[in-house]
């Protein structure tokens, strides 16, 4: 374990991202010590700037409420989404992209022709039609985002399972024996898993896009402190007050770029082969 | 020829891609809460059963689901996009006066993309480990973690607002009656914050791998052979590297190709521009089934033709395909 | 004759963490007007490392640490990058060893040799194309003027390798360096390869460097031998005397691994039969791009009998249908036609449950030790998997995979490491483990040391032999190298196109062979031809 992280920390983006990303985690967890009332609630007058008031540090928005209270209680939002949406799609696509590969054929076929309808869909025009048929609460977004995003993953999967069903190693377990399940479970799959976790990340990334996006035209859950409801709230003050839309999009910005950094960060460290690239 | 034949075929097998979209996302708003009935009843600020069902029959709205469906891909096949009750026109002429800002928008973003993403990516590799490559890679990073509409908020406040020097939103100016090379100048202003917003992520995704590609080509043989021939290096990239490292970076544009489309709902939204993304959206906010079926069809149709054409790019830059 | 390129003292230093510091290590060669010189040894010998190094495109991270290399009076090491370039591909050229990678796959051939041409002349485009084609003509290749408009994919390996020697004689260069020109094609082209460049430096004069590791090769071309291990040069001298009156022991021991291309004489042979392979065919059908669908005929009828305890000998090149005959026996294939039958049950037509009890009695060994393993799991654990898989308990499986480590010359304690911490010949060793832990009546070998360096290769094969007597195997040993097989098996069967050519006792059909094929096949085989002086 300290080994990999020692071999981890041998890119200094990566451990900028690791921090980064821990500096976020930190906001989420420690959201409910700083800022323990509700952040949708009125907290002082509206639209005051940023360093203003010594509470209300981050400022106001159109309604009067803590900025910077959004911010920390966004980040649980937006770190759970996007955990919980990229659990789900890498989920999918390494089963579908396992069978798929691994029995070829007709699997291979129907899977090729699925991923090929959604990716020839906008997904985010899918993600729009999700929305409106089942509603913007917290799951259905959650889940409407990882269908969404299973595609990759599975194409991914399916091609490392297609190299590596043919190699020696794969076809000496059949020679002695060893069934479909065993072949697939614990040959293949450990083999198989690298790049399609640091594929994750990527996921990851996206999937806290795509929720802000939705927020920001306001088809996410409203009852929740997100950064994208924040956007998009401060896009009808942007004349006057435009920090309310700066504020959470830089908090985007590192959330995600942390992620990234760190998705990178675990390529380089799995495949040192490939490390100067 | 043969790569038009090739490329034809391709095309011809996503007609039934094409059948599982409509049909799948047909039966997906089938489970939508309310329909464009609902929605038109409650804009004309309500009323009572006997009207609904009136204006359900007329719709064909109170036939069952099968009927309904089949009847769809019937007109569909004679190119009838039906009728969209909340606009009161057919809808394939309203989706035909947003179509343009879409592909010009589209079209600007993915030259503008492809271009500097490729120049970058270049640089970046040519450079790999030393500080111009460090920047370049990091800028790479930060677009595509930029969200997309943030970014186009940000600019409207640093150009159109406290600079003034480009429009805030919309297509044109409106009212000013402009023609010929005028109009073409101005809609290309009132285009530059939305191209540039919407080119980002996807600059930071053809930057990063056509960096990748380069550095990867250059570690194969036939590069050790040129370089034995004593080709000079910046031939050896040009004229044996290059061409190479394009063909990940062509194929991807086809893979990215609906991503964008999903993207110019947002940007489309942002600027305030007559275009698809945002007829889409205003779709989906009031049921109007036809119109965004309508819609889904016509992306669905824009994305084949973009991959049918970087097929033909592909098939032109690699003779193994044929 | 003098000396055209000096190589005085040469070390090249490797970057931190490889395995030892210097690639090499106070090499010193010279390599005469008109001559061949041979540069032989195993992996990591340096031989490659060498060549590169004169052509200063040495690797990143690895760089020269002494020494100088003279040429036409300048030392190569010391010249600025631009003159550098200047002489490589017009004074210096290089032929690579996979001409399938080495030429690039979107440019013609035409255009390829023409680059050189235009990299160093200012001969207009006509001229160019006037040469191009008169230098595929001279490297034999059979209508030159559609292999110039030819991409490399539309050639076969012995054609893109002649055009590769094309483009390196284009200028007439004083030096040619060959690395392993021919190791990657089949054994009929790599005698015409051979014999194009010796007749080539024959008649242009060009001082040829040519590294193998082959010494059959040697024997073939060489004028002057150079002997590598580790980075330092352990002898060198004139190719009979090398040959005949070795005087270092790395060389002796090399040169008595070689296998002869004489079969021993026949051991008696049983009566009974272990293995019937009776009118077996299979078609491949491969979709091409769309909806066509491409059929190769890869076995056609093959009929062969395997007598109990004897080795049955498969030989053929690639596209004959061997590793595909291979896989039927163990079922990783079915035939479409015809019957395999070991004890009166037909192996290729059993249920897939069938199978699995069936096939524990025919067992394979492969032939990549880097790719045969699953890298993810301990040595033992892929010894015992397969007697796991049968139902016997796991303690059991393990302590047989212990005493089979030891059967094949490996530690036992070894059973607890993973597959990269152990050489190319031990992995071979546990693939070999891992077929014998079923307790198999029949091995297959699918050019089981094929991937193995000369001497590691001995050793292997020498285990087999030891194995087969005491386990009383039998054994299809399945290789292109016709004298692995001459040492091992009691009968040999010549494969071409899917179809058996020749077929009979191993020492018949070295010493006298009936089918053309076969004839053709021993002849290519590269040794010494006459007694040099």
């Amino acid at each position: 374990m300290t080994g990999f992280f020692r071999l981890y920390a041998r890119s200094p983006s990566a451990l900028v991202g690791l921090v980064l990303l821990l500096l976020v985690i930190a906001m989420a967890l420690t959201a409910g010590l700083f800022f323990p009332k509700n952040p949708l609630a009125l907290a002082g007058p509206p639209l005051l700037w940023p360093f203003q008031d010594a509470h209300l540090w981050l400022g106001t928005d159109n309604s009067g409420r803590d900025i910077a209270a959004q911010i920390f209680h966004g980040a649980r939002i937006s770190l759970l989404i996007g955990l919980a949406a990229m659990a789900l799609a890498i989920t999918i696509g390494i089963i579908l992209g396992a069978l798929a590969g691994f029995y070829g054929g007709i699997a291979d076929d129907i899977l090729m022709r699925i991923t090929e309808a959604f990716q020839t869909l906008p997904n985010f025009l899918l993600l729009l039609m999700l929305v409106a048929v089942f509603g913007s609460t917290l799951t259905t977004v959650t889940i409407a985002i990882g269908l969404v995003s299973w595609q990759a993953p599975a194409r991914l999967t399916r091609a490392e399972f297609l190299s590596l069903r043919t190699r020696e190693f794969i076809q000496a377990g059949r020679t002695i024996g060893l069934g479909d399940a065993t072949l697939i479970f614990r040959e293949i799959l450990p083999n198989a898993l690298p790049p399609v976790i640091v594929y994750a990340s990527v996921v990851m990334a996206v999937a806290i896009l795509l929720e802000s996006a939705l927020a920001f035209l306001n088809l996410s859950d409203p009852n929740v402190a997100s950064w994208g409801n924040l956007i998009g709230l401060g896009r009808a003050v942007l004349r006057t007050a435009w920090y309310v839309s700066a504020i959470p999009g830089i908090a985007i910005l590192i959330t995600v770029l942390a992620v990234s950094l760190v998705g990178q960060g675990l390529n380089d460290a799995l495949n040192p082969r490939l490390r100067g690239r | 020829m043969r790569v038009l034949a090739l490329a034809g075929r391709r095309l011809l097998s996503s007609l039934p891609t094409l059948l599982i979209i409509l049909v799948g996302l047909f039966l997906l708003l089938q489970l939508a809460p309310g329909d464009t009935v609902d929605a038109l009843v409650a804009q004309m600020g309500g009323g009572d059963q006997k009207l609904t069902e009136e204006l359900r029959r007329f719709y064909g709205l109170d036939a069952p689901v099968a009927v309904q469906l089949s009847r769809y891909l019937w007109r569909l096949v004679q190119f009838d996009l039906g009728h969209s009750a909340i606009y009161g026109k057919p809808v394939a002429s309203v989706i035909l006066e947003r179509l343009p800002a879409t592909l010009l928008l589209m079209g600007s973003a993915l030259s503008l993309a492809f271009f500097a993403g490729i120049v970058l990516g270049i640089l970046a590799a040519r450079k790999v480990n030393q500080w111009p490559d460090t920047l370049i890679s990091t800028l790479g990073l930060v677009f595509y973690a930029t969200p997309s509409f943030w970014f186009g908020l940000m600019g409207i406040v640093v150009f159109a607002i406290k600079l003034a020097w480009l429009p805030p939103g919309g297509f044109e100016t409106v009212g000013a009656g402009y023609v010929g090379l005028a109009r073409v100048l101005d809609i290309a202003r009132y285009l530059v914050l939305p191209t540039l917003t919407l080119a980002l992520i996807f600059l930071a995704i053809y930057l990063r791998i056509m960096r990748a590609s380069m550095l990867e080509v250059l570690t194969l043989d036939f590069v050790r052979t040129a370089r034995a021939k004593g080709v000079a290096e910046q031939a050896v990239i040009v004229r044996h590297v290059l061409r190479n490292a394009l063909l990940p970076v062509v194929t991807l544009i086809g893979l990215q190709a609906g991503t964008m489309l999903g993207g110019s709902v947002v940007v489309e939204s942002v600027f305030a521009l007559p275009g698809l993304g945002r007829l889409a959206y205003e779709s989906v906010v009031q049921r109007d089934l036809n119109t965004l079926l309508g819609i889904v069809f016509v992306s669905a149709l824009l994305v084949i033709a973009v991959n049918f054409i970087v097929d033909l790019l592909y098939a032109r830059l690699d003779p193994r395909i044929a | 004759m003098s000396t055209t390129l000096a190589i005085e003292n040469l070390s090249v230093a490797l970057p931190q963490g490889a395995d030892r510091a210097l690639a090499l290590e106070g090499v010193s060669l010279t390599l005469r007007q008109e001559e061949i010189l041979c540069v032989v040894g195993e992996s990591g010998s340096g031989k490659s490392m060498t060549a590169n190094a004169i052509m200063r495109l040495l690797p990143i991270g690895v760089g020269v640490a002494g020494g100088a290399i003279r040429f036409e009076g300048r030392d190569l090491l010391a010249l600025p990058e631009a003159e550098m370039r200047h002489l490589r591909g017009s004074r210096i050229a290089m032929v690579f060893q996979e001409p399938m990678t080495a030429l690039n796959p979107l440019r013609s051939i035409g255009d390829q040799i023409g680059e050189t041409f235009r990299t160093h002349t200012s001969l207009g485009r006509a001229e160019i194309e006037r040469r191009v084609l008169g230098h595929l003509e001279e490297v034999r290749l059979p209508d030159p003027r559609s292999a110039a408009r030819a991409y490399p994919h539309e050639l076969s390996g012995g054609q893109r390798q002649r055009a590769m020697i094309a483009m390196a004689l284009a200028l007439e260069p004083t030096v040619l360096i060959a690395d392993e020109p021919t190791t990657a094609l089949d054994v009929t082209t790599q005698a015409q390869i051979l014999h194009l460049i010796r007749d080539l430096q024959r008649k242009k004069g060009t001082a040829v460097l040519f590294i193998t590791h082959d010494f059959g090769v040697v024997g073939e071309i060489a004028d002057r031998v150079a002997v590598m291990q580790n980075g330092r040069l352990v002898e060198e001298g004139r190719a009979a005397d090398v040959l005949d009156r070795p005087s270092h022991a790395y060389t002796r021991m090399l040169l008595a691994a070689v296998p002869p291309l004489a079969a021993p004489p026949a051991r008696p042979v049983s009566a009974e039969t272990a293995l019937n392979i009776d009118g077996v065919s299979k078609t491949y059908q491969t979709r091409g791009s769309g909806l066509r669908k491409r059929s190769t005929l890869a076995l056609d009828n093959v009929t062969l009998s395997l007598p109990k305890g004897s080795t049955l000998g498969i030989v053929g090149e690639s596209g004959s249908g061997k590793s595909t005959l291979a896989k039927c026996l163990v079922r990783l294939l079915t035939p479409d036609t015809g019957a395999i039958r070991m004890n009166d049950v037909d192996l290729a037509h059993l249920s897939r449950r069938e199978a699995k009890q069936a096939t524990a009695r025919i067992q394979m060994v492969f032939q990549d030790p880097y790719g045969s393993l699953n890298p993810r799991r301990r040595a033992g654990e892929l010894v015992a998997q397969g007697p796991i898989a049968h139902g016997i308990a796991p303690e059991d499986a393990r302590a047989r995979a212990k005493s089979l480590f030891a059967l094949v010359g490996l530690d036992p304690t070894a059973t607890e490491r993973f597959p990269h911490e152990f050489s190319g010949g031990q992995r071979q060793r546990i693939g070999l483990a891992r077929a014998l832990a079923l307790e198999p009546q029949i091995l297959v070998a699918d050019e089981p040391v094929s991937s193995l360096d000369v001497s590691v290769q001995a050793q292997v094969l020498e285990l087999l032999k030891q194995l087969r007597a005491r386990l009383g195997l039998s054994m299809v040993f399945i290789t292109h190298d016709l004298r692995v097989a001459a040492q091992i098996c009691d009968r040999v069967a010549v494969m071409k196109d899917g179809r058996v050519v020749e077929e009979g006792l191993a020492a018949d059909v070295f010493s006298a062979p009936r089918h053309a094929y076969t004839q053709a096949l021993i002849e290519a085989i590269p040794r010494r031809r006459q007694p040099l002086f």
